[in-house]
């Protein structure tokens, strides 16, 4: 497992080539192209935010978080790239499966280029936030910008891992999509993306401490808000060692299975 | 010489699941608790037993065999795609395999980026593809397309691409799968040439198909697989000819099935003393002819009054239906009338399986004049020599008035085959002979 793990390396310019194949083809042959990797999550906001601030107007009062639309992003973008990832991992091999039948091709690959390549359009949905700031006059310092990378690493870690798990066994039990489509709508209401922590009662707060989502999404809000990036480095460690046991247990049980991918699939 | 291919005793087994664990859930394998027993095999079917041979290094390999034979299977076992259950695959240097085209290409992008993409999966790096882009190209014959998408490709394109990135990844071991029937005479011809230049730098290739000419026209060795098993090894010639043998083994025997299926008994049940009652599985249950007679499928009718109770086609050796050009065959009717008929004429016709009439004759129209049928009998048709071109033949068989109102008439209802090693075109095939002035002269064949 630890030679295969070794691989990985070795496998990075397939990544880097299926990755900017995966965006290539994405937006191949509509008008705005890359475009559409901004725009999309801007409506979406746009669109929660109106829900939010307008129609449901109880979150925007916490003198915390304000201004609410920029701390909502905060959370909602990594989300988009977390449940994205998660839910494009977990068919990947299925979709990809002439690749594992036909070609000797390292079936880890897709799982991760399906990450990764939400971690683009992750990226290309930062500007947002940038135009956000300025909009609001919110400075960004230097301090900030350093923690960002390590809540990300987090993050993608966590994502590589689960998306493991779930591509090897949606192999075997294709009724894993549908029950994780479920099962991630669930998972973004008990996160405090469009609520903010202290809205939670105690006991709410008990199970909130076992949803390694919402210690990142913390993490990423206080680069911006509460009192500052490093009030919940504990958790976020915390969450990171979970993360690194995540990402080696998924491989494990991704190693194990893989021997069945090119029959199964 | 060093082989590059090792196999030992490999097997591979594929599981089978019952009804119940095809349809296993997450849920319901949790529920039980049985998420890993689910996951190992039951019910099994093995697709190669216990297969041991060596490709040595620098040879054409073919492996021949029917379909499902395994022979796919164990391609992927040696490209490393798939594990053998039990048993070692060893293999010396870096393999390409042609087990589909274009595998992995992406329908949006253009050919051009899907060959990078497409090298990198095979293993080559961004200036190895750069370097051999041309080739590659040039070799597809796609130069004015290859900034196309590759989802407006043609599927002849689709394939030549895959073809071209493949041949130019440089393995040490190509592995081609069935792939020379894609593309138009050229291409295959040009496929082959690269084939015999692997060969001549000393590389190994892996050539399973069905063309059995390709093989033993550019293999040095070759094996025959059977129920994924190996049933012959060794020289492409003789390996081809045992195959062959048991192909026609297994027509005849498929053609008599079909036959016993057709009429209850059949020629081999009666040599075996069978003697339940010949009852014609197609029964003569409508009196008058169809309306289209030439448009008629397979079928029987008649009024009755005489029937062909059997009909059996004969080589020199017995009942047989599988012949070669110019073997002498018989056709040979039980006929029967319950009441004496002096009004009678029989009947032949042998159609090819474009439903050509190749041949028709009756008794009435080579002027035999009917004088009295009574009681059971027999009917011999002869042909000295069955000068037919390969293929499949259907037989009309009949016993009718002179006046055309049939006793018994079976359409299209009785099968031979006619096997030829000449490909030559046509239904009929003329006694002819060449001859030639001597300052026209051709060589003697090799090998002969």
């Amino acid at each position: 497992m630890l030679e295969n793990l070794r691989n990985l390396i070795r496998y990075r310019g397939l990544i880097q080539t299926l990755v900017s194949r995966e965006l290539k083809a994405r937006y191949r042959g509509s008008v705005l192209g890359f475009f559409w990797s901004f725009i999309n999550p801007l409506l979406l906001l746009l669109v929660y935010t109106f829900v939010f601030t307008v129609v449901l107007p109880s979150f925007r009062d916490d003198p915390t978080t304000q201004p609410y639309a920029l701390f909502m992003f905060c959370g909602l973008l990594p989300w988009f790239w977390f449940s994205s990832s998660l839910l494009e991992a977990s068919s990947s091999l299925v979709v990809h499966g002439n690749l594992i039948k036909k070609v000797l091709f390292p079936a880890e690959i897709l799982p991760i280029v399906a990450v990764v390549a939400n971690m683009c359009h992750f990226f290309l949905a930062l500007p947002i936030l940038a135009l956000f700031l300025i909009f609001y006059a919110r400075p960004v310092q230097i301090v900030e910008l350093v923690w960002f990378p390590v809540v990300l690493l987090v993050q993608l870690i966590l994502s590589l891992g689960l998306g493991f798990m779930l591509s090897a066994l949606t192999v075997h039990f294709r009724d894993l999509r549908d029950i994780l489509n479920n099962l991630l709508t669930l998972w973004f209401f008990s996160t405090p993306i469009i609520y903010p922590m202290s809205m939670i009662p105690p006991v709410g707060k008990f199970f909130m401490d076992f949803n390694p989502f919402a210690h990142l999404a913390i993490s990423y809000q206080e680069i911006l808000f509460y009192e500052g990036p490093f009030g919940h480095w504990k958790w976020l460690l915390a969450v990171g060692v979970f993360s690194v046991v995540v990402f080696l247990l998924g491989y494990a049980l991704f190693d194990r299975l893989r021997d069945s991918f090119a029959e199964e699939v | 010489m060093r082989p590059a291919v090792e196999l030992e005793s490999v097997t591979k087994r594929y599981r089978r699941y019952a009804g119940r664990r095809k349809f296993a859930t997450l849920k319901s394998a949790l529920l039980r608790g049985s998420l890993v027993s689910d996951l190992s095999p039951d019910e099994t079917l093995t697709a190669v037993d216990g297969v041991t041979f060596k490709v040595p290094e620098g040879s054409a390999f073919g492996i021949i065999g029917r379909n499902g034979s395994g022979k796919s299977t164990l391609l992927k076992l040696i490209a490393g795609i798939s594990k053998p259950t039990q048993g070692n695959v060893r293999v010396r240097g870096r393999i390409s395999a042609l087990i589909e085209l274009g595998a992995g290409f992406h329908p949006e992008i253009s050919g051009r980026e899907n060959v990078f993409i497409n090298g990198v999966m095979l293993g080559l790096t961004n200036r190895e593809i750069t370097e051999r882009f041309d080739d590659i190209v040039a070799f597809a014959e796609l130069e004015e397309f290859i900034d196309a998408p590759v989802k407006n490709y043609s599927s002849g394109m689709y394939m030549r691409l895959g073809f071209a990135v493949a041949v130019h990844v440089d393995p040490d071991i190509l592995i081609v799968d069935e792939v020379l029937a894609v593309g138009d005479e050229g291409f295959s011809l040009k496929c082959l040439d690269k084939f015999a230049e692997f060969k001549r730098r000393g590389k190994t290739v892996l050539l399973v198909t069905h063309g059995l000419d390709t093989v033993q026209k550019f293999c040095d060795e070759a094996v025959w697989l059977d129920e994924g098993a190996l049933r012959s090894q060794g020289d492409p010639r003789r390996v081809i000819h045992t195959y062959l043998q048991d192909v026609a083994r297994g027509e005849e025997k498929l053609l008599t099935e079909d036959d016993r299926r057709k009429f209850g008994a059949t020629a081999s049940a009666e040599a075996t003393g069978d003697s339940a009652d010949p009852v014609l599985e197609a029964e003569l249950t409508r009196e008058e002819p169809p309306e289209d007679m030439f448009r008629a499928s397979e079928g029987r009718w008649g009024s009755g009054d005489a029937v062909i109770n059997e009909v059996t086609i004969e080589g020199d050796g017995g009942p047989a239906h599988l012949y070669h050009t110019g073997d002498r065959m018989a056709v040979r009717l039980s006929v029967q009338a319950p009441e004496p008929l002096n009004d009678f004429v029989f009947g032949i016709s042998i159609f090819n399986a474009e439903g050509v009439c190749c041949y028709g004759t009756n008794t009435d129209i080579e002027e035999l004049i009917p004088d009295v049928l009574t009681g059971s009998g027999q009917v011999v048709f002869e042909i000295e020599s069955l000068d037919l071109v390969e293929g499949t033949y259907k037989l009309d068989v009949a016993v009718h008035t002179r006046e055309g109102r049939p006793y018994d008439y079976h359409r299209l209802l009785h099968t031979f085959r006619v096997k030829s090693r000449t490909k030559d075109a046509g239904i009929y095939r003329p006694r002819h002979r060449w001859t030639f002035t001597p300052n026209i002269r051709f060589r003697p064949r090799v090998g002969e």
